[in-house]
């Protein structure tokens, strides 16, 4: 178990950037999530903490090892492979055993080990089998066993439950979550699945680019989007996008077609002070509900088209020439092409600068 | 129903195609010698191993057959020892030149082996390998290295540079991993490709002609010593180049197939 500390990190593959200046700390025996699209450095930065890229600059540390120029097999790390990488000529058991071997650990403490570590994970049964005979979620748990079996500084997961079909992820998603608990291992897992970095994270990095573009507990990624990018990433179905227009004249408001907001002072204060004219207002679809709260601003458009979804309802508004999507709890009816007033607290409204994408309340 | 017929009408004729004259060797190699020359007769009445044994006893074949397996044992030792790092690196790692490496090496394929022949004989002069074995196993190297190469990389392909990753982060070196992980799992299809290359040597005729006077491998002291002998002897020299390769294509045919699909699981 260590403390995980990246400093300046770049990553190049030729002319691409694969990394462009990491900078992370993760304390010892979290769970952090490596978060963001495809092509986004975040499997190339788990990559460079295990040792399997060497680093184009910058440092690794883990507790106050520098590791940053060791080979994968001394820095004391595991992992699990997207595809389990469980080798397919060794048995189940010399699979988990196959690591301590390799250390020349002594007979029965390895036997002890792999016993235990596969009643952990509910593979006991398969421990005389060959991977082939395996089905997906089986071999993943071997994967997984494999991965603590020996207590590593820092346990590695590359997406491991993609290749798992629906149901069994949501079941994983929460064994890892609870398995990790218990280990107290600092643990680095790398998705593309919003859902899995938000239920399982303590923290979460959002990639992008070959940078991380925020860090921070999952609840602070949802609320405080520190930008435009993470806003639209983080949340399904995808936080609407207006485009406004600034009007001070006493009190501060927000303009677009058929829509008029009138800033809290808060907003007012950080607006004023940037002299913004023009801004990016977004607001998240769960935000917006048909029933009017006291301080709610009403938005008045028309449904276009809405999904019923059973346990909610998600409604398509035209207002004007844009469209707003809203996301309402419950399965209720709205007639299409009617009028229909939406309500928007004003305390659930993020603003973006339109040239740097920032947020600019947060 | 048919196009079965059809396609077994086909089938049956390409193999005739193919199997005739092999199995008319055979027989010819097998027939006495008063029978064979009899022009009313197609099959003979008796068969005979004369042939066969004069062949190898009094005409040297046999020392001719341990000269072939030892110039192709050589030539297989000396192209794997070279040719598995170079198929790994070219499989593994990403580096410049990387597509002409391997056209080049494709292309060594494209030019016969036999125009080396007289120039290398030369340079064995000079260094003083002309007529032994290793000088052989050299010639044939060049023309079985390449082909180790590209096949040995295309199995690496197939299996999953993860496994050896695993290798590598639950405590083996890149070599170790590779040793202790990717061959157990390549093993099979680098055998099968072997022997595929036992045959090349095996078969190679005209370098090993050139190069040698005294040690010659099988085909070529074929060459030389039954191309004057009665017919009967050349049919029995043809059994003997033959059946060898037939065996062994035989019992590894499953791996052979997969060598060229190469699906190794």
């Amino acid at each position: 178990m260590a403390e995980v500390k990246i400093e300046g990190v770049k990553k190049y593959f030729g002319n691409v950037k694969a990394l462009n200046g990491i900078d992370l700390t993760i304390e010892d025996g979290k769970f952090v999530v490596l978060l963001g699209p495809s092509g986004c450095g975040k499997t190339t930065l788990l990559r460079c903490m295990s040792g399997l890229e060497k680093l184009t600059e910058g440092k690794i540390f883990f507790g106050n090892r520098d590791v940053s120029n060791h080979a994968p097999k001394s820095r004391n790390v595991s992992m699990v492979f997207q595809s389990y990488a469980v080798w397919p000529h060794m048995k189940v058991y010399d699979n988990i055993a196959y690591p301590m071997k390799i250390k020349k650990f002594d007979k029965q403490e390895i036997k002890k080990r792999v016993v235990d570590t596969a009643k952990l994970l509910g593979i006991s049964e398969l421990l005389e089998r060959y991977p082939v005979q395996l089905s997906g979620g089986q071999r993943q748990r071997v994967a997984v066993a494999r991965a603590i079996v020996l207590e590593p500084a820092v346990l590695m997961m590359d997406e491991p439950l993609s290749n798992l079909d629906a149901l069994l992820r949501v079941l994983m998603r929460s064994e890892l979550k609870k398995l990790q608990e218990r280990l107290g291992t600092t643990t680095v897992y790398v998705t593309h699945d919003q859902v899995e970095a938000m239920t399982m994270g303590d923290l979460i990095a959002v990639m992008q680019d070959g940078i991380i573009q925020q860090y921070g507990k999952p609840e602070d990624i949802y609320h405080k989007p520190s930008n435009k990018f993470i806003a639209g990433f983080i949340g399904s179905p995808q936080m609407n996008f207006i485009d406004v227009e600034v009007r001070k004249n006493g009190s501060v408001h927000l303009l677009a077609p058929e829509i008029d907001i009138e800033c809290t002072p808060d907003m007012s204060e950080k607006i004023t002070k940037g002299d913004f004219g023009k801004l990016i207002m977004g607001i998240r679809p769960e935000s917006i509900n048909h029933v009017a709260d006291k301080n709610a601003i009403p938005i008045k458009g028309t449904v276009y088209f809405t999904e019923r979804l059973g346990a909610e309802t998600i409604v398509h508004l035209k207002v004007g020439e844009m469209r707003i999507i809203s996301r309402i709890a419950g399965d209720e009816i709205f007639e299409e092409d009617t009028p229909m007033n939406m309500y928007v607290p004003p305390s659930k409204i993020h603003l973006f600068d339109p040239e740097s994408e920032e947020s600019i309340l947060d | 129903m048919i196009k079965r017929v059809l396609i077994m009408v086909i089938a049956i004729l390409i193999a005739f195609w193919f199997l005739t004259p092999i199995v008319l060797i055979v027989i010819s190699s097998l027939t006495p010698s008063a029978e064979y020359y009899d022009p009313h007769r197609i099959l003979p009445r008796s068969l005979t191993l004369d042939h066969l044994r004069s062949l190898f006893v009094t005409l040297g074949g046999w020392r001719a057959t341990l000269n072939s397996i030892q110039v192709a044992g050589m030539s297989i030792g000396i192209s794997f020892l070279f040719g598995l790092p170079a198929a790994y690196a070219l499989t593994r790692f990403v580096f410049k030149g990387k597509n002409s490496i391997r056209l080049g090496i494709l292309l060594t394929r494209s030019f016969p082996v036999l125009i080396i022949g007289i120039p290398l004989l030369i340079l064995y002069m000079r260094v003083g390998i002309s007529d032994t074995l290793l000088g052989v196993a050299l010639a044939h190297t060049s023309m079985v290295l390449p082909f180790v190469v590209l096949i040995s990389s295309s199995i690496i392909g197939g299996i999953s540079v993860e496994y050896e990753e695993a290798g590598m982060i639950f405590g083996l070196s890149r070599f170790g991993s590779f040793m202790r992980i990717t061959m157990p799992l390549v093993l099979p299809g680098l055998a099968a490709s072997a022997i595929f290359a036992f045959i090349m040597s095996w078969n190679e005729v005209f370098v090993a002609a050139i190069l040698t006077v005294g040690n010659r491998t099988l085909p070529a002291h074929i060459l030389n010593a039954a191309m004057t002998a009665p017919d009967y002897f050349k049919f029995a020299a043809g059994t003997i180049m033959a059946v060898p390769a037939m065996i062994f294509i035989f019992f590894t045919r499953k791996y052979l197939m997969s060598l060229w699909g190469i699906s190794l699981k």
